[in-house]
């Protein structure tokens, strides 16, 4: 198989890498899968945990099943920006509901589903995002915004579709 | 009026308290200059080990572990061994070591590098939750190169025959990330599933070296504890419960915040500091140490100390000091079945009782909210729970249980209320 991770990537890869022991490179699969997804507008493919396993040199069987496991990867088409809602209790008890269903509506989708456009992805978030003192938040391609009011989250969707 | 910000946060209203000059210029770094410069070296991990041991610092992930006794498990072997540090915030209800990334890196810099020498470990590991990425991981990364660029981390370091190398590492999203062991397997770039203990990380942990684990607000206390002494950490808290916690108060609160507060303090003193209850409403509930640990209705907890052996007492837990208010008027089924749903969806599935019965769960509380619930359905999520709870490899599985047990018992009459109605709730 043809490597074809662009430059940028294989040197964040090494950079790394060299955190690891000699012969634990393992431990770089997931900040290397970060960077592949980041560079693959939000997803990953096969084709790319295929040359992350070869690069890394390790059994594709280890990106594939860490690749699965963790909430912050995607393994299918979504849209370019990530909406993630914080809806753990603290956010819950400030209104993170009412965020929601006026995120589902005014972009007719549920959440879990992409925009038909390809420019948002409302993400299925069941974590608490750790920013409950500032409840209800929501991270907007992992840039957290805090005390979400509806306007706030009116304007943040304007700056999106730019 | 209790004294607030005294350990961590002092340097709170700096606007530039996360840079390295501001950290040094309130006499951040001595500590770890002084222990460097030492020429008896088992002397000082030894008297290191002991003035921990005599602050009464407590492990602030949740456990409680004496940290001074976790570091002196550590073994000597003459390879590689690590410290790491948990940064995989992440028990809902809690955000003070997101603040403490953001605000004072390089407490936990220097507290790393000391645990480090301490124990043993010339190699440190900062794993910090993934979601982190964009918010304060490019801070703690420009703090990790000041501090080499200082020439407080590397190779021989300010001269000294000590080296210790400090990496920050990401996750990736997985709340049993948080569970050390899971933490372990994630740092080798595996899923995080936690592993049967014993052995303990102490002697097979990273790589099957001797590793120890602790929380990042326990370790950006230790340098205050070296610089003003362990007396002077001890002075603030309680006998059992000595030093300050960072207390994560959210809800129905007016000032929701991360308040630096001496253990012990009252409950109602805690409210008061957080600007009291939204709409000056009664407190219905209160989940004093994040969703893992048991609820505790109003008249409970307004008696209640914050400290460890008090909310023992009362029957739940200190757990990460995360304050979760409800105000009168929440659905106390709503709440379960959403904390429920948390677990049902982080549980890594290793075990079944847990994989399969935190699904159960939720199922059954969202049958019940759905105006679907049975009359044995009550008895059927506390059998439920009950199986799960001590027959995990790791405490997740209790985790789940307890917010079930807990909840039914104190409420028991609104999930009653709720099934005989069809699912109206009885708190609106």
């Amino acid at each position: 198989m043809e490597n074809t991770l662009p430059k940028n990537i294989t040197e964040t890869i090494d950079q790394w890498m060299s955190k690891f022991p000699q012969g634990k490179q393992r431990s770089a699969i997931i900040a290397a899968l970060h960077a592949v997804q980041k560079h693959n507008d939000g997803f990953l493919t096969n084709n790319l945990m295929d040359q992350v396993a070869e690069y890394i040199n390790v059994p594709k069987m280890n990106i594939y099943e860490v690749a699965t496991f963790y909430s912050m990867f995607q393994t299918q088409p979504v849209g370019r920006h990530e909406i993630a809602v914080c809806n753990n209790i603290s956010c819950m008890l400030r209104g993170s509901n009412e965020i929601i269903d006026h995120l589902e509506k005014k972009l007719n989708i549920r959440i879990g589903q992409s925009t038909s456009d390809g420019n948002i992805f409302l993400k299925k978030e069941e974590e608490c995002l750790a920013a409950c003192t500032g409840a209800p938040m929501m991270m907007v391609d992992h840039v957290y915004i805090e005390n979400l009011t509806i306007e706030k989250v009116d304007q943040t969707l304007e700056r999106l579709k730019k | 009026m209790t004294e607030i910000n005294k350990v961590i946060f002092a340097n709170h209203d700096d606007v530039d308290s996360a840079s390295i000059e501001c950290y040094i210029k309130n006499g951040g770094y001595s500590a770890w200059k002084k222990i460097v410069a030492t020429a008896e070296l088992a002397k000082t991990r030894e008297s290191i080990i002991n003035q921990v041991k005599a602050s009464g610092l407590r492990g602030r992930g949740g456990a409680g572990f004496p940290t001074g006794l976790k570091w002196s498990f550590m073994p000597n072997t003459g390879n590689q061994q690590y410290i790491v540090c948990n940064s995989d915030e992440s028990e809902p209800g809690t955000c003070h070591d997101r603040e403490i990334l953001q605000r004072n890196p390089h407490a936990l810099i220097e507290g790393m590098a000391i645990a480090g020498f301490a124990i043993n470990a010339t190699v440190g590991y900062n794993y910090v939750r993934g979601e982190f990425i964009e918010d304060c991981y490019p801070q703690i990364e420009k703090a990790l190169k000041e501090a080499y660029e200082y020439g407080f981390l590397g190779k021989n370091i300010l001269d000294s025959v000590i080296s210790f190398d400090l990496y920050n590492y990401l996750g990736a999203g997985a709340y049993i990330c948080g569970e050390e062991t899971g933490l372990l397997e994630s740092l080798e770039g595996k899923q995080g599933k936690p592993r049967f203990k014993p052995p303990f990380p102490a002697n097979y942990g990273l790589y099957g070296a001797p590793t120890t684990v602790n929380n990042t607000q326990t370790l950006a206390t230790i340098p205050k504890i070296m610089t003003n002494g362990p007396e002077w950490y001890s002075s603030m808290g309680t006998k059992q419960s000595p030093g300050t916690i960072i207390f994560s108060v959210s809800g129905h609160i007016k000032k929701p915040g991360n308040y630096e507060l001496p253990l012990g303090i009252s409950f109602s003193d805690l409210i008061k500091i957080s600007g009291g209850v939204i709409d000056d409403k009664n407190i219905k509930a209160v989940i004093p140490g994040g969703s893992s640990t048991k609820v505790l209705p109003a008249d409970v907890i307004l008696k209640c100390n914050m400290d460890y052996e008090s909310l023992e007492q009362a029957g739940s837990s200190l757990g990460t000091g995360a304050v979760v208010v409800m105000a009168e008027g929440t659905c106390m089924v709503e709440i379960l079945k959403r904390i429920s749903r948390f677990y049902y969806a982080e549980s890594c599935g290793q075990c079944t009782p847990c994989r399969e019965g935190t699904g159960w769960l939720y199922r059954i509380l969202d049958r019940i909210t759905n105006g679907q619930g049975n009359e044995t359905d009550i008895n059927l999520l506390l059998d439920i729970a009950n199986r799960i709870e001590g027959n995990t490899i790791c405490a997740f599985g209790d985790a789940s249980a307890w917010p079930v047990q807990s909840f039914l018992h104190h409420f028991f009459d609104e999930f009653e209320y709720m099934i005989k109605n069809k699912g109206k709730s009885k708190a609106a």
